[in-house]
């Protein structure tokens, strides 16, 4: 690490880029002062509960509400045929993706609450409202449903068997879109000449994301002023007024105030639209009082966005001396019951896009299919089609490797892309800008002890081990992206970011930014931004976001692009503050504008030693008593809206060794070490725990996390930690992390890249392959997600019979 | 949760009566199982009697052979007993290792061995170490105690008011914990007495259970090796998305081996 945590560099700006200063904001999350959305309460409010499915698949023949209706405290019960009445929209989904035939990808509504079939356990049933929570439960238990059961799938594969019982009538065969992104003719060409061909059949595990804090929401309504405000658990506050006033519940921008306070973390989950939100503000004006409702954690189970869920079958095309020649990719992604927020971009073009990797593959065919299913909604979580598509072809090399000989450092070497290829046009339409692949290949080889590994194992064979080691060298598209690109893609947003940098007349500074913190920390790494920029103090800079009535506009947070476009629309901004404050110092030095130079904070005259701050500038924007009043308008308050030139690459290798104990099948990692390009860093310390962070993620999905279904009665069998595994502290390593800072970013001002879902993007491929090296002397060549004791038991047993008796 | 009456007697007697004057009620002990189930609504009891102010019912003593522990200590206090740690250390590492700290600060003997969930920890050790319950009208061999899954020999409104341990010469716990809860997904106590060699194992099956092939194994030969070819069936054993029956089976020769190797 070229600036170790707790240090910045010797004589510069102590808060400023490359300081790794602690977290502002931490001071009032770990003293419990934090505003979370269940920590804010309305006069009057009631409370919210939902009456769920505890059916995957039902029809629904009607109600009886006489008892919970006369309940104590109730205030009122509304159900599907309600929202109906209301004209209440269904819950949009934000992507189109179009099938290889030129058909749009079946879109069924998305109803806040059903009407007359349930989809999935935990489906959205009644809303009942009540004085307090518990009396609106109570109630809830008195609501009788006629549900006439139906037959369920839950299985990805299985939803497309013949005969599968249907979750949506208008979608055969339970087929959402069959995508297609390549040239399948090159590909043919290229296995057509392959002197060897690796074939891997792979699952990528359901997960849930299991964000802290359960996702909550209050919703009011002013009947003076005809204004609603949503208190909401979001990553983007401004996306979620978007399409609940504009598609489900027809509120107007102006009247409809969406507020994101303190959020206990995302992971992606919290980027979606959900019921919840748009019911809560409805109900509100329905009963002229605030209505509250708070998840519990058995709901956010059954309620929160699931994560990947993919079948594939793979194969590489290698030439005799192991150069890729090409890829060819078919997967089945799981949709879940209904399409969530951004759920066809996932398998598609965040997933796709991404499977040339790190690697000068010539020709790459992916085909895939998405599919409805009885189960909870998938949609991005952390790294989000990413993680997937590295998890396809670190396997694929691995395996290769394996089966050619050859080293897997040195296969990846020959088939790098080299930095001389660079801008690099990939085969599936990104255009890589930068990237030493061989670099940090190289620094983690380094810091692994490549070299002592076979020592190390032997070792481990002595104590009755199996030690392994695996790779990832991972690239990721991130700081999403250029408005134009993905429009053309099927997104139906733009995706730039928004920020206002407002300097007071007493030289402090606020930000107000599109981008949403709920862990990131924001407060600071923007702060040093800032403080890099103007040569303020921290203490005097202030960081607004998550409200809309606050902030000009925002696309929020997520796919690791709050610093690459949020930072960057902030720089942009701090742009436009110099250029002003260089026509007022230039007035009030009585200098050419051509002369003044600016630096950390201060005006100067070129070759004088004539200069002033920039907080005697903004006090001169305010108090514009000296001041070009001709020319300018006073103030010192500047907007900027940044839409990207293209995606960053963060890129990296990831390296896991760990140890198997045949005995019980329990994997433990030893070791887990990461070689990292995030472009420019601004807080090393920060980056250092996003990465942290995230390997703990892919090492929780590679070794314990996965969400399971009853294929027969479609029940969540993981519906709670006692069945659903979170990597916990003493199930990992210490990380020994790196970056480097050689490559930046060619098109974004800070040249930043993004560092948030880094970890996790190779984390599970990396644990994956360590585990089949382990295990390749035995006889075996891969092992599904996650690899629990007793799968390795398992697999081990049946490699080895006469073993695994023992 | 539902509305319940909260009661807190200072005398086991005062507690019987009272679960007697009451249609629905509980005995709380740590409120490791009572407290989550209430969360969920999936009890509703009329009262919850809470066990926690009845001094008769704290302490640990050693007595003659025996160490006596009262019902409503707890994991945390077992654990790091000066006293345990010297008499059956194998019993206090058992102690420190259920759940997680803040299971083992409030989580109770009495109430984890009235409970019997298959999973818990606390059942191994009293199988294993042959150990007496102490009722507030009887007495009760552990090998008559555990009768079923979350089933007793414990009359309804019976308290245990203390498990008396006989000290043996070695014993020794070894527990596959199920990586999500962390509860026993397997787990074997061991232990060599005067009497023969006592092999109970918890988490594998509907209750706790002895597994005499090992016992005679270990009673002719007290190594490891002489578990070589030793197989538990595993028909009956419980199976689940963690763990099948199989697997179990295999983890209990494991984790008698190594009890054994820990030991001898």
């Amino acid at each position: 690490m070229t600036n170790p945590a707790g240090t910045h560099p010797a004589g510069a700006n102590p808060s400023g880029i490359g300081a790794s200063i602690r977290r502002r904001e931490d001071q009032r999350f770990l003293t419990g002062r934090g505003t979370y959305t269940d920590d804010i309460n309305r006069p009057h409010q009631v409370h919210a509960f939902i009456l769920r499915s505890p059916y995957a698949h039902a029809r629904i023949g009607g109600f009886d509400l006489t008892a919970a209706r006369a309940a104590p405290g109730v205030v009122a019960i509304f159900t599907g045929a309600d929202l109906v009445a209301d004209k209440v929209g269904s819950l949009p989904c934000g992507w189109q993706i179009h099938s290889k035939d030129g058909s749009p990808m079946i879109e069924p509504p998305h109803p806040p609450l059903v009407t007359d079939r349930v989809r999935h356990v935990g489906d959205q049933v009644a809303l009942v409202l009540a004085e307090t929570k518990a009396q609106a439960r109570d109630a809830a238990e008195l609501i009788v449903v006629d549900y006439q059961e139906l037959p369920a799938v839950t299985g990805t594969r299985d939803a497309l068997a013949p005969g599968a019982p249907l979750v949506h009538d208008q979608a055969a065969s339970n087929l959402c879109f069959d995508w297609h992104l390549g040239d399948p003719a090159a590909v043919d060409a290229a296995f057509a000449r392959a002197h060897h061909v690796t074939r891997i059949d792979l699952i990528n595990n359901r997960l849930i994301a299991n964000a802290m804090e359960p996702r909550a929401a209050i919703g009011e309504y002013d009947r003076a002023t005809d204004d609603y405000t949503l208190w909401t658990t979001s990553q983007n506050p401004h996306v979620i007024r978007l399409l609940m006033g504009g598609f489900v519940l027809g509120i107007p921008e102006h009247k409809l105030r969406v507020i994101a306070p303190d959020v206990g973390g995302g992971f992606g989950s919290k980027i979606f639209h959900y019921a919840e939100e748009a019911l809560v503000t409805w109900a509100a004006r329905k009963i002229h009082r605030p209505v509250k409702w708070t998840a519990d954690r058995s709901e956010s189970f059954m309620s929160d966005a699931h994560g990947r869920d993919h079948v594939t079958h793979a194969e590489l095309a290698l030439d005799a001396n192991g150069k890729f020649l090409g890829l060819r990719v078919n997967t089945i992604a799981n949709m879940g019951a209904y399409l969530s927020t951004f759920a066809p971009s996932v398998p598609t073009y965040l997933y796709a896009t991404l499977l040339a990797g790190q690697y000068a593959t010539p020709a790459i065919y992916a085909e895939v299919r998405a599919v409805f299913t009885h189960t909870v909604p998938v949609d991005a979580y952390r790294g989000a089609g990413r993680p997937e598509a590295c998890y396809v072809i670190e396997r694929l090399v691995e395996n290769a490797a394996r089966e050619l000989g050859i080293d897997r450092a040195e296969l990846r070497r020959r088939n790098f892309i080299p930095p001389s290829a660079m801008p690099y046009a990939t085969p599936v339409a990104l255009e890589y800008d930068c990237g030493l692949f061989h670099r940090d290949l190289d620094e983690a080889l380094t810091l692994i002890d490549y070299a002592g590994f076979p020592a190390r194992k032997a070792d481990s064979a002595r104590r009755g081990k199996l030690r392994g080691i695996g790779f990832a060298n991972y690239i990721e598209a991130c700081g999403i992206a250029p408005s134009n690109i993905a429009g053309a893609l099927g997104a139906r947003a733009g995706l730039y970011e928004s920020a206002e940098v407002r300097f007071h007349p007493t030289g402090s500074v606020t930000v107000f930014t599109g981008s949403h913190s709920h862990g990131q920390g924001h407060e600071t790494t923007f702060s040093q931004l800032v403080s890099d920029r103007f040569g303020i103090p921290i203490d005097k800079i202030e960081i607004v976001h998550g409200d809309t009535s606050k902030v000009p506009f925002g696309m929020g947070t997520y796919g690791s692009r709050s610093l690459a476009v949020g930072g960057s629309a902030i720089a942009k901004a701090m742009d436009k503050i110099v250029a002003k404050g260089r026509k007022i110092a230039a007035h009030m030095l009585e200098a050419a504008e051509t002369d003044i130079e600016f630096n950390a904070g201060r005006f100067s005259v070129a070759g004088t030693d004539r200069a002033l701050g920039i907080a005697d500038i903004a006090l001169s924007a305010y108090v514009p008593h000296n001041y070009p009043l001709d020319e300018l308008e006073p103030g010192l308050d500047e907007q900027s809206f940044y839409d990207p030139k293209n995606f960053t690459f963060p890129n990296g290798c990831q390296i896991c060794e760990l140890e198997i104990d045949p005995d019980t099948g329990v994997t433990k990692i030893l070791a887990f070490v990461a070689a990292d390009d995030f472009g420019k860093v601004i807080n090393p310390m920060i980056v250092e725990g996003q990465v942290h962070g995230g390997i703990a993620q892919g090492i929780g999905q590679a070794l314990m996390e996965n969400c399971v279904y009853d294929s027969q009665s479609g029940q969540l069998l993981t519906g709670s930690y006692m069945d659903y595994c979170m990597p916990r502290a003493d199930d990992l390593p210490s990380f020994q992390v790196a970056y480097h800072e050689e490559a930046p970013c060619t098109h974004n001002p800070l040249g930043v890249k993004g560092c948030g879902e880094a970890g996790t993007i190779g984390g599970s491929a990396a644990v994956m392959n360590a585990v089949v090296d382990a295990l390749a002397d035995r006889g075996i060549t891969h092992l599904d997600m996650p690899a629990t004791p007793e799968r390795v038991w398992r697999a081990l047993r049946d490699a080895m019979p006469a073993q695994a008796a023992e | 949760m539902y509305d319940f009456d909260y009661l807190r007697p200072t005398t086991v007697a005062d507690a019987v009566a009272l679960l007697a004057q009451r249609s629905e009620a509980k005995f709380l002990a740590g409120g490791q199982t009572l407290l989550p189930t209430l969360k969920q609504r999936l009890a509703q009891p009329e009262a919850v009697i809470d066990l926690s102010r009845i001094a008769a019912l704290q302490g640990i003593r050693e007595d003659g052979d025996a160490l006596v522990i009262g019902a409503m200590t707890l994991h945390a206090d077992v654990a790091a007993s000066a006293l345990v740690l010297r008499v059956i250390p194998a019993l206090a590492a058992l102690a420190g290792e259920i759940g997680d700290r803040q299971v083992r600060n409030r989580g109770t003997l009495g109430g984890s061995i009235s409970n019997n969930d298959p999973a818990a920890d606390y059942p191994g050790a009293v199988l294993g170490l042959g150990a007496t319950i102490e009722t507030d009208r009887r007495s009760i061999a552990a090998d008559d105690f555990f009768t079923g899954m979350f089933e007793t020999a414990l009359d309804p409104g019976e308290i245990v008011t203390s498990v008396r341990f006989p000290v043996p010469q070695r014993a020794a716990y070894r527990k596959f914990p199920n990586p999500a809860s962390r509860y026993a997904t397997a787990g074997v106590f061991v232990a060599r007495t005067v009497d023969g060699v006592r092999v109970a194992v918890t988490g594998a099956g509907a209750t706790v259970f002895r597994v005499p092939a090992i016992e005679d194994a270990l009673a002719a030969d007290f190594s490891p090796a002489a578990l070589t070819g030793i197989t538990v069936d595993d028909d009956g054993l419980n199976s689940d998305i963690h763990a099948s029956a199989a697997y179990r089976a295999h983890l209990i020769m494991v984790l008698a081996r190594r009890a054994v190797a820990a030991i001898s």
